[in-house]
């Protein structure tokens, strides 16, 4: 790996409460620029809530969170988004009245003249709609059609809406949780060779999964949560499997 | 929908993609029927219609009926906006009054059109914007008890501040010219109509304003994540509502030639029915201007062919209502349909 002296996510002894609930106790983690993360741990464990805590959805209680070095404070998930963080959440956050293209492009429409302001401008459909089908094409996304909006679509292939528009937008970090849970075998292929692709790009890309093959194939580190604490970090391959599902299980010893 | 398959990478696959298609062309064709569900209706109706009275086709009944609908027409395609974005405004009516008298007073201080329409348009403004405003700012859980507030409060001010609390007579040349008809037999407020319908067609489909009162409506929690500015975009509606209902109410007092308190009497029940019997989804997301437009024109034939028929007024709002059942469960079809498509779209894969 190309490690730039500086991670490009720093997380740093983090801690979120829910009232009584201490949700993360302390995690720290770095991810570096082309390279995939694997956030590792059962349910409950606190995966999900660092990773809103880096995407702008919570705010954290203790601790801070800093992109290439500077601490950083997200009050919503558009300004962590702006800040070059792309999250594909589990509920895809996709909207069902609009074609992929639109949905693309939702929040960030290629748009003209450049002098109103953004809301008053006019929409450059043929442009987003060129943009879009490039990219599923590139990416190899079959959908079947283009311009149906994405309610009539199976849960893959609006995983791979999401999952494709993650790439085409993110700068530094994209997060994923579980982006191949609901899907058929060719389909998590297909989303798996996108999480490379992102990687090459020089993302830094953190990865929720359940998925020990697919943690083995692509991670480069793995962090391992536990009742809101980091209990593990190791660079994952088929010898280590086991241990590492001990980590997730707390039955390392 | 060949072309529309992306390049099957296999034979098996494309096999393996067949049988599944057959079945989504089935039911896109479906789909594509329940859309135009609503034109088809009025088609038939005005065909069936035809076919019983002869009046009804005759050039001067139909001006008549695009006579009657302006009003609904306009004040619908402003609600059909709030109805996109999952909301509902049920001040349009009374809205519609309160404007009406603004301008009246207005008329009885100077006989001059464009001061008369800018207070109804500046009125139908105003309470769009407080109704956005509390319902934004004042984090309402929904836009009914504002909207209802605004109801009752408009109503109260228009017969409030009327003279002698009713009908007042007299509007500026210019305005009552709207009710004239037109040289080709259509009435001058059909042009108004067609003016406000090209001015959000244009906003809706085209500008990105437009798109993010769709995304809102389609889903607010990922709105707000991609950093659309949800909360000015739902007072915008609001706003685009009132103003939508100031213009009605232009178009009513030059037809009548008065300013009236009692003006828009359950119009916001009218609207709110146009949008959903013309197609659009209760849910949000779903719909378009031509959903207002086509329920608006519905509600207009209905009223007039039982009038020709001479069945009783009464009938005419068991019959809205009858088929305002028919639309939401066609919705409810339309939603079913789509979640069979999706199943199939999955075993595709």
């Amino acid at each position: 790996m190309t490690a730039a002296p500086v991670p490009v996510l720093s997380v740093c002894d983090v801690h979120k409460r829910f009232g009584a609930v201490h949700a993360l106790r302390g995690v720290s983690l770095d991810a570096w620029r082309g390279e995939v993360l694997a956030l590792l741990g059962d349910n409950g464990a606190g995966k999900s809530t660092l990773v809103r805590c880096i995407s702008g959805v919570h705010a954290v209680d203790e601790g801070e969170i800093r992109l290439d070095g500077t601490k950083v404070t997200f009050t919503s998930p558009s300004l962590a988004r702006r800040a070059g963080i792309e999250t594909v959440y589990q509920d895809l956050a996709l909207f069902d009245n609009l074609t992929p293209a639109q949905n693309f492009y939702c929040g960030r429409e290629l748009s003209f003249p450049s002098w109103l302001p953004r809301g008053l401008r006019f929409l450059s459909a043929r442009a987003m709609d060129r943009e879009t089908a490039s990219v599923i094409d590139r990416l190899r996304v079959k959908l079947p059609r283009f311009d149906a909006p994405v309610a009539l679509m199976s849960g893959g292939q609006r995983q791979a809406i999401a999952v494709a528009r993650a790439t085409v937008f993110a700068r530094k970090i994209v997060i994923l949780d579980e982006p191949t849970a609901a899907l058929g075998l060719r389909e998590s292929r297909k989303v798996l060779d996108l999480i490379r692709q992102l990687r090459d790009e020089g993302n830094a890309v953190i990865l929720i999964t359940h998925n020990m093959e697919h943690v083995v194939e692509l991670a480069d580190r793995a962090v391992v949560l536990r009742q809101g604490r980091k209990v593990g970090e190791l660079k994952p391959d088929r010898s280590n499997q086991h241990e590492l599902v001990s980590m997730i299980v707390g039955a390392e010893g | 929908m060949t072309d529309m398959t992306r390049s099957p990478e296999t034979e098996a696959g494309a096999r393996a993609l067949a049988a599944p298609t057959r079945d989504l062309t089935a039911l896109t064709v479906a789909l594509r029927l329940l859309n135009f569900g609503p034109l088809l209706i009025l088609a038939l109706l005005v065909v069936a219609v035809g076919l019983s009275t002869p009046n009804f086709l005759k050039a001067g009944n139909i001006g008549n009926i695009l006579a009657q609908t302006a009003v609904i027409a306009i004040v619908a395609m402003g609600q059909q906006l709030v109805i996109l974005t999952r909301g509902i405004d049920l001040s349009v009516g009374a809205n519609l009054a309160l404007a009406t008298v603004a301008g009246g007073l207005v008329f009885r201080g100077v006989d001059s059109a464009p001061l008369v329409i800018l207070a109804m348009a500046a009125a139908g403004i105003a309470v769009g914007a407080v109704n956005g405003l509390v319902y934004v700012f004042g984090r309402l859980p929904h836009p009914f008890i504002i909207t209802l507030a605004t109801l009752s409060i408009c109503r109260g001010m228009a017969l409030e501040f009327s003279i002698n609390n009713t009908t007042m007579r007299g509007m500026p040349a210019a305005i009552t010219w709207l009710g004239e008809s037109s040289p080709l037999g259509l009435p001058n407020s059909f042009f108004v109509v067609a003016a406000v319908a090209a001015i959000l067609l244009v906003l809706t489909r085209y500008m990105v304003w437009g798109r993010w009162i769709y995304a809102v409506g389609g889903n607010p929690k990922a709105a707000v994540e991609m950093g659309i500015p949800v909360r000015w975009v739902l007072v915008s509606v609001y706003v685009i509502a009132g103003l939508c209902a100031g213009i009605g109410a232009v178009v009513l007092s030059g037809r009548t030639a008065a300013s009236s308190p009692l003006y828009g009497n359950l119009l916001e029940l009218d609207t709110i029915a146009a949008v959903i019997i013309g197609g659009a989804s209760f849910l949000g997301g779903r719909g378009h201007l031509g959903n207002a437009l086509v329920g608006a024109l519905m509600i207009g034939v209905i009223r007039n062919a039982l009038n020709l028929l001479n069945v009783g007024i009464f009938y005419q709002m068991i019959a809205i209502g009858l088929i305002i059942v028919v639309a939401v469960e066609s919705d409810v079809l339309r939603n079913h349909l789509e979640a069979r498509a999706r199943a199939n779209q999955a075993r595709g894969q």
